[in-house]
């Protein structure tokens, strides 16, 4: 029974850091109609601005973790500015193809930059140590993820529901000529849909660096997969969709290699036959809306 | 209050209005009439800043406004409240009010009492998306979100498209409202009979070209006019 819940917990971590950059990838879809492959390595470089501001420039990991974000978001909005605003008014495709061709581009400047051997992503103690409840063992990390879940998901909510910029976006998102007429800034609107996806992919990747502390500059294909996974899965364009499916995909993978051990090399199958079966039952996700014509 | 002089917009290399001036004086209602591709849409589009002009000139309030973009033109005082109402579905009537007055700085909030006591349907309905409205709600809502920004200047594009003639009645009352209030209306129609019913000023537009002014009462006893619009 407590590894039960030992395993459950694990899961919930795990889905965590899948919802958090896949909120990065429904909210992109959700005012671009683009689905943002280089998102992934956006994760990827996350982890790298880490890894360099612990290890190299021995920085503590709470001043890394924020230099992360910004350094991330900066990418983001940077690469938006580039590879996709150039292309506002080309078809959608054209803008895929950017999209792919980016990840390509980031995946080899991080080659260049980083090289292609394995890293280790460095040690926090304080966030790796494991602390006993109620006879549970567990990585304080788990809570720490967990809680900075719930609270990036409340903020990131309340300025989606509540602000004049979340307002703004979700009225792009449906029209960019009436947003236009309304003379919201559409250009700043994506570049700060871009800075939040992004930056909260950052959280991600540095929990995750801790998590699986080998780092490649191919390290973001699987994991970037399997939260695009999750985002459809939740339904692309609703935030709390994608959060749910980073859980349900999380916990599902942890709970199949708990239950049936000599699945677990079979692991990242699952994702994609969670993927396969959504698609075929409730091709709009869990949460997703009707997807209306653009009018 | 706007004056468009020898205006001149192409799509794609096809002329869409080819120099046409017209002048809205403050505190009236104006109306522009014509047939399908007249051109009625693009003029109004044009001065709103989203289609760039190929000729000619736009002044608001004796300030030169062609060719600035939609944010500039919204924060001079004019909006637009586009063909097909184009409220936001997604968002609740409140918040379709709230985006309206986007490039506001000052408490805009007092002037949702004022838009909802013109729409005091549109107060019941707050808390609802606005893609469960009627086609009447939304075109509501739509002057509604307009009027938030506290234009000088309200341009209408084809308010009575797809209602039932009860609600373009009601429409029409408001805009004649609207007027009385202060804000001066520039109104496109393919019902004619109805806008120069209620228009102080009148143009006909046709493929292009303004071809005959007067108003509303001198448009609609014209001979032409009436064979042309009004099915007379």
């Amino acid at each position: 029974m407590l590894t039960l819940v030992q395993q459950l917990i694990n899961g919930l971590t795990l889905g965590c850091l899948f919802g958090l950059v896949a909120i990065g990838y429904t909210m992109v879809y959700g005012i671009l109609l683009l689905i943002n492959f280089a998102h992934c390595d956006i994760f990827m470089m996350s982890m790298y601005f880490a890894f360099y501001s612990i290890s190299v420039f021995y920085l503590p990991w709470y001043v890394s973790l924020v230099l992360a974000i910004l350094g991330t978001a900066l990418l983001g909005v940077l690469l938006e500015r580039v590879a996709y605003r150039p292309l506002r008014t080309a078809p959608r495709t054209s803008v895929l193809i950017s999209a792919v061709g980016s990840s390509y581009l980031l995946e080899n400047l991080g080659i260049v930059l980083f090289g292609a051997v394995a890293k280790s992503f460095p040690t926090v103690d304080y966030l790796q140590e494991m602390v006993t409840i109620a006879g549970l063992r567990i990585q304080r990390l788990a809570f720490f993820v967990i809680i900075t879940m719930i609270v990036l998901v409340g903020a990131l909510l309340y300025i989606v529901n509540k602000t004049k910029v979340g307002i703004a976006m979700r009225a792009v998102s449906r029209d960019f000529e009436t947003s236009k007429l309304m003379g919201v800034n559409i250009n700043l609107t994506i570049s700060i849909t871009f800075a939040i996806g992004s930056g909260l992919a950052a959280v991600g990747g540095f929990m995750w660096g801790l998590r699986y502390p080998q780092i490649t500059p191919l390290v973001g294909a699987m994991p970037g997969l399997k939260c695009f996974i999750a985002a459809v899965i939740g339904g692309i364009g609703s935030i709390k969709g994608a959060i749910m499916g980073g859980l349900i995909l999380g916990v599902m993978e942890i709970m199949i290699v708990y239950l049936f051990p000599s699945a677990s090399g079979y692991r990242d199958v699952f994702a994609f036959i969670a993927l396969i079966l959504i698609l075929c039952i409730k091709p709009t996700g869990l949460f997703g809306e009707e997807l209306s014509d653009k009018a | 209050m706007l004056k468009v002089d020898q205006l001149s917009v192409s799509y794609g290399g096809i002329k869409a209005v080819q120099g046409i001036s017209f002048e809205v004086p403050e505190g009236k209602i104006v109306t522009l009439i014509g047939a399908n591709g007249a051109g009625k849409s693009t003029t109004l589009r044009t001065i709103s800043g989203l289609v760039k002009p190929g000729g000619g000139n736009i002044s608001f309030l004796g300030e030169d406004i062609t060719g600035k973009d939609s944010a500039q033109i919204v924060k001079r005082g004019v909006t637009l409240v586009p063909e097909g109402r184009r409220v936001f579905p997604n968002l609740t009537v409140y918040e379709n009010i709230r985006i309206g007055a986007y490039l506001r700085k000052d408490d805009w909030t007092k002037d949702v009492d004022w838009v909802y006591s013109l729409f005091p349907r549109l107060k019941e309905r707050s808390w609802q998306t606005a893609g469960t409205l009627s086609g009447g709600e939304q075109q509501m809502l739509a002057v509604a979100r307009a009027l938030i920004s506290r234009p000088k200047l309200i341009m209408m594009d084809e308010p009575s498209l797809g209602l039932a003639p009860l609600v373009i009645k009601d429409i029409f009352e408001i805009i004649k409202e609207i007027r009385n209030q202060g804000v001066t209306v520039l109104l496109i129609e393919q019902n004619a009979n109805m806008a120069l019913k209620i228009a102080d000023i009148g143009y006909v537009l046709e493929t292009g070209h303004i071809t005959l002014s007067g108003t509303g009462q001198e448009l609609l006893a014209n001979p032409e006019v009436k064979e042309a619009y009004l099915g007379k």
